[in-house]
């Protein structure tokens, strides 16, 4: 851990998410006005940043075509990018570790069926999956969530893969099988410790990913649904809007930019710590 | 090596069949129906009725599926129910846009990433972090929001490219040079933007994979020779590094295709990827059937031209087929 923190880019990375966090935690305090708040949209919309608007209220990232604050939606989005990249991220890290875990440990049968699978589902497009799904049910941020979390699961499953078979093949693992151990005590005392590693770098990978997912189905219309502020859906409707008022679109932009950077950092310095052998010389 | 490749052939063929068989369940498990809405919401039941059998919607699953897969295979892909053109006629003239945007797009990102993650590898630490920041940057960035910051700075602020469609609206009226200089321009602001977001990723991995050669006995071996530092990083680190580079390709294709579908919906780019979102959005089965399968086979297709390609850079690849 500390040797983590010794990298730049694990502080960078942990400090940006941790500042997104608590925008998103504590949105009601840091804005003014709620984010879908429109009044008098003739008089307020497209304020530039730190414009004060006829009610007396600072803007201090402008206000969009109905007349919203910027700033307000782009921190309570921050709750629903956060929250909709870390569920999924949740999800599709245990499902791979499921997959390659129990791959790795039942080699026969199961395991051929499981890496078929996954090779399979590792081959489709995943967007035109992801596309297909979220515009063919209602979409809302459950079904995000859940289509992002059964999509994403393949990376982590082979790489828990490569993990769990190398686990069975040690002398530790062949003495407990060969004391009368069952294969499922094998999965849960000897593979699953050692699996978690490379499961924990790609969710830190996957989570930033996630993210540029969600926004995207928003940007497409079949994600969030509007009024509530997404950052993906901010985009779409700064779209429209880049001449006059480009604020709308660059502000979420930058933000998503941010966090995913940030995730990706703290994935790769997690990596190098945990392989403390890889990348030494 | 000729059984490999004709094994991984079946597979792909598998692949394709999987994601037709998949699409055409969800589409027919998913709530609403495509009749209803091509006659509006005003229709009665009665006509709904008579739509859907028009449609064959109202025969049994297994049977729509048998025969449409039949239809399909024959190269009968049916007709819009959004526009009622020929589904193959609209994809015909969709994916050469989409190959011509994602090929040019992928060479560009391959070339230039190659370059860059290389140059970090050999470079001291502050060239090193400072083209990682820029790189993880570009991999971190939406494309669709590139995108439009592009088209913010070089359409409404320099009014130097056009934003949107594969050609101007003059473009039949012009002379042959200037009509491919018009597509060119057109070509611009797409290609730059999914030739951007590539890089960020090649670079990132040509970088790993570098650093993970240099640590090889025979890089050490090569250098203990007293062979120079260039030729060294040349023809033993980045020649090596690049057999997983070229199986990257392959995996990566989905990806930019994926990237592609976000970047034709942005400039109205008239590919496979704006004909299947419209069709998503239209709830329009023939259209969206046929362009995920469509798509599908261009990514199998990608995977499988990797594959060969790495066994090309790579003859232990062959050598371990044979033998397998």
């Amino acid at each position: 851990m500390s040797r983590l923190f010794r990298d730049g880019r694990a502080r960078a990375g942990t400090a940006v998410l941790l500042v997104a966090l608590l925008v998103a935690l504590f949105a009601p305090l840091l804005t003014t006005i709620g984010p879908t708040v429109q009044r008098d949209v003739v008089a307020t919309r497209f304020l530039p940043p730190l414009a004060r608007d006829a009610h007396g209220v600072v803007h201090p990232l402008g206000t969009d075509r109905l007349g919203r604050d910027v700033w307000s939606r782009l921190a309570y989005g921050a709750r629903i990018s956060l929250g909709v990249g870390a569920l999924a991220v949740l999800i599709s890290t245990a499902l791979g570790i499921a997959v390659g875990s129990i791959a790795g440990v039942w080699q026969g049968r199961i395991g051929m069926v499981l890496l078929a699978l996954t090779d399979f589902a590792l081959a489709l497009p995943r967007v035109v999956l992801l596309l297909l799904l979220a515009a063919l049910w209602q979409p809302s941020a459950l079904l995000v969530i859940v289509v992002l979390g059964v999509t994403g699961w393949m990376s982590v499953a082979r790489l828990v893969h490569g993990e769990a078979r190398s686990a069975v093949s040690r002398p530790y693992s062949e003495s407990a099988l060969a004391l009368g151990a069952s294969r499922r005590r094998l999965l849960a005392r000897h593979v699953l410790p050692n699996a978690l590693t490379p499961a924990i770098v790609a969710a830190a990978l996957g989570f930033g990913n996630a993210i540029l997912l969600e926004a995207g189905l928003s940007f497409l219309g079949v994600g969030v649904q509007p009024p509530a502020p997404s950052w993906g859906s901010m985009i779409a409707s700064g779209r429209d809007t880049l001449v006059n008022a480009p604020w709308v679109a660059a502000a979420p932009g930058i933000a998503l930019v941010l966090v995913v950077v940030a995730s990706t950092l703290l994935g790769d310095a997690l990596q190098e710590a945990l392989e403390p052998m890889r990348d030494s010389v | 090596m000729l059984l490999q490749l004709l094994r991984r052939a079946a597979g792909g063929l598998a692949v394709v069949a999987g994601v037709i068989t998949l699409t055409f369940f969800l589409l027919r498990i998913a709530p609403g129906d495509p009749a209803e809405r091509l006659i509006g919401p005003t229709a009665t039941a009665e006509q709904i009725e008579v739509q859907r059998h028009a449609l064959g919607l109202d025969r049994p699953l297994a049977e729509q599926y048998a025969s449409w897969v039949g239809r399909f295979v024959r190269g009968d892909w049916g007709t819009s129910i959004a526009t009622g053109r020929p589904v193959r006629g609209m994809l015909a003239t969709a994916w050469p846009a989409t190959v011509r945007l994602v090929g040019v797009s992928l060479v560009l990102s391959y070339l230039i990433g190659i370059l860059i993650g290389a140059i970090q590898a050999v470079s001291g630490r502050r060239t090193d972090t400072a083209l990682s920041v820029a790189t993880v940057t570009l991999f971190a960035m939406p494309g669709y929001w590139l995108g439009l910051m592009l088209v913010m700075v070089f359409t409404y602020w320099a009014h130097l490219l056009p934003a949107f469609g594969s050609r101007g609206f003059d473009a039949d009226f012009l002379s042959p040079g200037a009509r491919f200089l018009d597509a060119l321009r057109h070509l611009a602001l797409p290609l730059a933007t999914l030739t951007l977001v590539g890089i960020g990723g090649t670079a990132r991995f040509v970088r790993g994979a570098m650093r993970d050669v240099r640590q090889e006995p025979f890089v050490v071996v090569a250098r203990s020779k007293g062979l120079s530092p260039s030729r060294v990083t040349l023809h033993h680190v980045l020649r090596n590094a690049l057999v997983p580079v070229v199986t990257l390709l392959g995996l990566s294709l989905p990806a930019l295709f994926s990237g592609a579908v976000f970047v034709e919906a942005i400039f109205a780019w008239p590919g496979v990827g704006r004909v299947l979102v419209e069709g998503v959005q239209a709830r329009d089965y023939p259209v969206v059937m046929a362009a995920t399968a469509v798509s599908a086979v261009l990514v199998v297709l990608g995977n499988f031209l990797a594959d060969v390609g790495a066994a090309w850079v790579d003859p232990r690849l062959r050598l371990r087929a044979d033998l397998a």
